[in-house]
């Protein structure tokens, strides 16, 4: 007890941990809520047992660092419930004590909303990790928001269905995790969006109330859609335990094709023709430059650039569908016309399993490539088509010569608008955020984009919403957080300014 | 007789004006099989008869994709002139030949049925093949993934009575002779043999090209000859009867132990120290 009483006083006067490059929420510098004392651990280790309560300063960090090693908390404390039922007593609990809670999933997060900002207990759900049930004629799953997506995947293939998304990180992120960020990913434009795609969710409030929003039904217009404010909300208005979710029929023909082209211009040109040759069965469009290609070349054992030449850009297409002759008729002829009108410079198509893997690892490990060669500052913008890449060159011009022209790599969803700008540094500094950070925002807010496509808001962006939302919309966000969440206990400091 | 320009060496210059030299191009042929793609989790049928493969994603034999390019790289090398990807099995092998096309074969040639073929008469088809068109390499993945027989490369060089190097890790080729690194149990053995011969490749040979757009659009002009093995003259005549087919021993958890002195009993038990 007494060193329990020494660690919570440490915490205070130790000076804060967490990177310097984080300017730090106006709130985070006061002290709102209470700390951990010994009777809430006996209380937790009560309800949850020994092996439910994590204490140990080294088994603690994995919770309190983020993904990008960017962020890091000071929790000295992560709970690991393993029923609905536990969550809620112990919400309760924090409710009663004023004791700020840091929902954590899969702690996949790219800006920083899933990690403590100062000592917020860590609640991670990684053991509601039960798959309830399938229904193979609805095609819906429900199951734990501790998942991992890779997990559910590997399930509903057994079904025959697919997860309605997919993301690079799948072998850890948790399908709680990804509505509560309503995640995008590499399947989102086939699918959509999880606020179509989730069809019932299973929530505790921060006073432990239990809210059953799990269905079966597609539809069900009775009254608000309560659902949806879970969905995106990242954990600030309650913790999803459950998740209730419409699975797509798994494609029994899939194409992935690695294409070279000579210019954004042509990139944007190929998407319609996709759009229009390949039609139902269009199921990503990625696209990346030169930069972006050479990490994953360079840092992934095996990988071999899979062209005979380098392209300024590159696209991967892939399709799915049910028919493999129909769609193999379809995807020849989009490519042999690419080719015709140059379109397309070269490429090549997967031939087996394997090959497709390979070429997809192209594209989905040029984020982790980068992060192995230093600090990577990852902005993830909607803007419109034709002006998306111009931010890229813009930047270049901007950051140089602090930054080298091929330590800024542009690539991502091209066919949501969405890109993934990332720019490498040695270290994560101030100097260096300065000078990426007010530049890009503007830019972006000056076009009407969103400065923040999927990754969300997190402890990254709170004072950066006002470049995407109104003043109005934003003083409503606060009034439903303070509706469903009055002491401000779930993931304070993050989402909202 | 010197041509203008060309000059005369031992067997390896090429000439140096550009006039081609004669002879010593050979014809290779390629095996290929249609097997469930290796990424695939192979499930046995509940009754125990065989795998499923009701729609499983099929794909060209990993060893197969490798012998094919080892083929390509030997006619890029001016080796050889033409390379024949033979595939026997059922209509939809056919999507497999067109794969190798699309690596860069020639022509391609489906032996059709329908039936489970085992290796001998899988060599006694490319033999009667091979007397059809003359090639002076036959080039085979060590085994196919499906029943990993690595028996087919040694049966047709003994039915042709050519010399053979299976487990190919290293191909080198000076007209017709051939320098052949074997991977064996040992180490490496070279072995140095005249053309014709027979080739099974092993995994580090080479690592296979992806299917270019130029090469996929020529390929689907490509000739592809479809024949049966009847036309061949060869009866398939099954020897081996599956009596049952099952999952490997499912992994048992391991047990974490608790000390030095409690693992060296635990290993006591299993019989892995002495007493």
């Amino acid at each position: 007890m007494a060193a329990v009483l020494a660690r919570a006083a440490a915490a205070l006067t130790r000076p804060r941990r967490f990177h310097s490059a984080c300017r730090p929420h106006p709130a985070a510098t006061r002290r709102l809520f209470n700390s951990v004392t010994g009777e809430d651990v006996a209380f937790f280790r009560g309800v949850l047992g020994e092996s439910g309560v994590v204490e140990d300063p080294s088994e603690l960090e994995p919770y309190n660092a983020d993904w990008l090693k960017k962020y890091r908390g000071r929790a000295p404390i992560a709970l690991l419930p393993s029923s609905t039922e536990h969550v809620q007593r112990l919400l309760a609990h924090c409710s009663q004590r004023n004791l700020a809670v840091v929902p954590q999933g899969g702690n996949t997060g790219l800006v920083g909303g899933s990690v403590p900002v100062q000592d917020e207990v860590v609640l991670s759900l990684k053991r509601l990790s039960r798959i309830r049930s399938f229904d193979p004629v609805a095609g819906v799953v429900q199951c734990d928001a501790g998942v991992v997506l890779e997990h559910l995947s590997e399930y509903l293939a057994h079904h025959h269905h697919v997860v309605p998304l997919d993301l690079g990180a799948k072998g850890s992120c948790h399908i709680g995790g990804n509505v509560s960020t309503n995640a995008g990913g590499i399947r989102y434009l086939r699918y959509g969006s999880l606020h179509g795609s989730v069809i019932g969710v299973e929530a505790v409030l921060a006073d432990g109330t239990l809210l059953d929003l799990m269905s079966t039904l597609r539809k069900d217009n009775t009254g608000y859609d309560l659902k949806q404010l879970f969905i995106g909300a990242e954990g600030s208005l309650g913790v999803v335990t459950a998740v209730s979710l419409l699975a797509a029929p798994k494609p029994s023909s899939v194409n992935v094709s690695f294409l070279g082209v000579r210019s954004y211009e042509c990139v944007l040109k190929l998407f319609m023709a996709a759009k229009r040759q390949l039609g139902e069965i269009l199921s990503a469009y990625e696209f990346m430059d030169h930069t972006s290609l050479s990490y994953p070349l360079k840092q992934l054992m095996n990988a071999r650039h899979p062209l005979a030449s380098e392209y300024p850009f590159y696209v991967l297409v892939e399709t799915s569908g049910s028919n493999a002759d129909h769609d193999q008729e379809k995807v020849n002829a989009f490519l042999e016309e690419a080719m015709e009108n140059e379109t397309v410079l070269d490429g090549v198509v997967a031939q087996d399993e394997t090959q497709k893997s390979e070429l997809w690892a192209l594209r989905e490990e040029i984020g982790p490539s980068l992060g192995a060669c230093g600090a990577v500052y990852k902005y993830d913008v909607s803007i419109p088509h034709h002006l998306m890449y111009s931010l890229v060159e813009d930047l270049r011009t901007h950051l140089h010569p602090l930054v080298p022209a091929h330590r800024i790599a542009g690539y991502g969803h091209v066919g949501d608008a969405n890109l993934h700008l990332n720019i490498l540094a040695d270290a994560f500094t101030d100097e260096m955020e300065e000078k990426i950070e007010p530049f890009v925002y503007e830019w972006i807010s000056a076009r009407g984009g969103s400065i923040s496509a999927e990754h969300g808001i997190g402890y990254m962006k709170p004072h950066k919403l006002h470049y995407s939302k109104s003043p109005h919309a934003i003083r409503l966000m606060h009034q439903l957080k303070h509706t469903l969440d009055p002491l401000g206990i779930l993931n304070p400091f993050k989402v909202l300014p | 007789r010197h041509r203008r320009g060309e000059r005369e060496l031992s067997g390896k210059y090429v000439a140096t004006t550009g006039v081609q030299r004669e002879a010593s191009k050979m014809r290779i042929l390629v095996g290929v099989k249609r097997v469930i793609d290796y990424a695939v989790k192979v499930r046995v049928k509940p009754d125990k008869s065989g795998v499923e493969k009701a729609n499983v994603k099929m794909s060209m034999n990993p060893f197969d994709e490798i012998a094919v390019e080892e083929a390509i790289k030997l006619k890029e090398a001016k080796v050889a002139t033409e390379v024949v990807a033979v595939s026997v099995g059922p209509q939809k092998a056919q999507e497999t030949i067109r794969t190798a096309l699309a690596m860069g074969a020639d022509r391609g040639v489906l032996v059709q049925t329908d039936d489970d073929v085992e290796p001998l008469d899988v060599a006694k088809i490319f033999q009667k093949i091979v007397d059809k068109e003359k090639p002076d390499l036959v080039i085979l993945g060590k085994q196919a993934i499906d029943d990993d027989s690595n028996q087919t490369g040694q049966m047709l060089a003994g039915l042709l009575s050519w010399p053979q190097a299976t487990f190919a890790s290293k191909v080198e080729a000076d007209g017709k002779n051939l320098k052949v690194t074997r991977e064996i149990d040992g180490g490496l053995e070279t072995l140095a043999m005249v053309a014709p011969a027979i080739l099974s490749c092993d995994l580090r040979l080479n690592v296979p090209r992806y299917a270019t757009l130029p090469n996929i659009m020529k390929a689907k002009k490509k000739p592809m000859e479809s024949m049966s093995p009847a036309d061949l003259g060869v009866t398939l005549d099954p020897r081996l009867t599956v009596l049952s087919v099952d999952e490997p021993a499912v992994r048992e958890a391991g047990v974490k132990v608790e000390s030095v002195e409690e693992l060296v009993s635990k290993l006591r038990e299993k019989g892995c120290i002495p007493e």
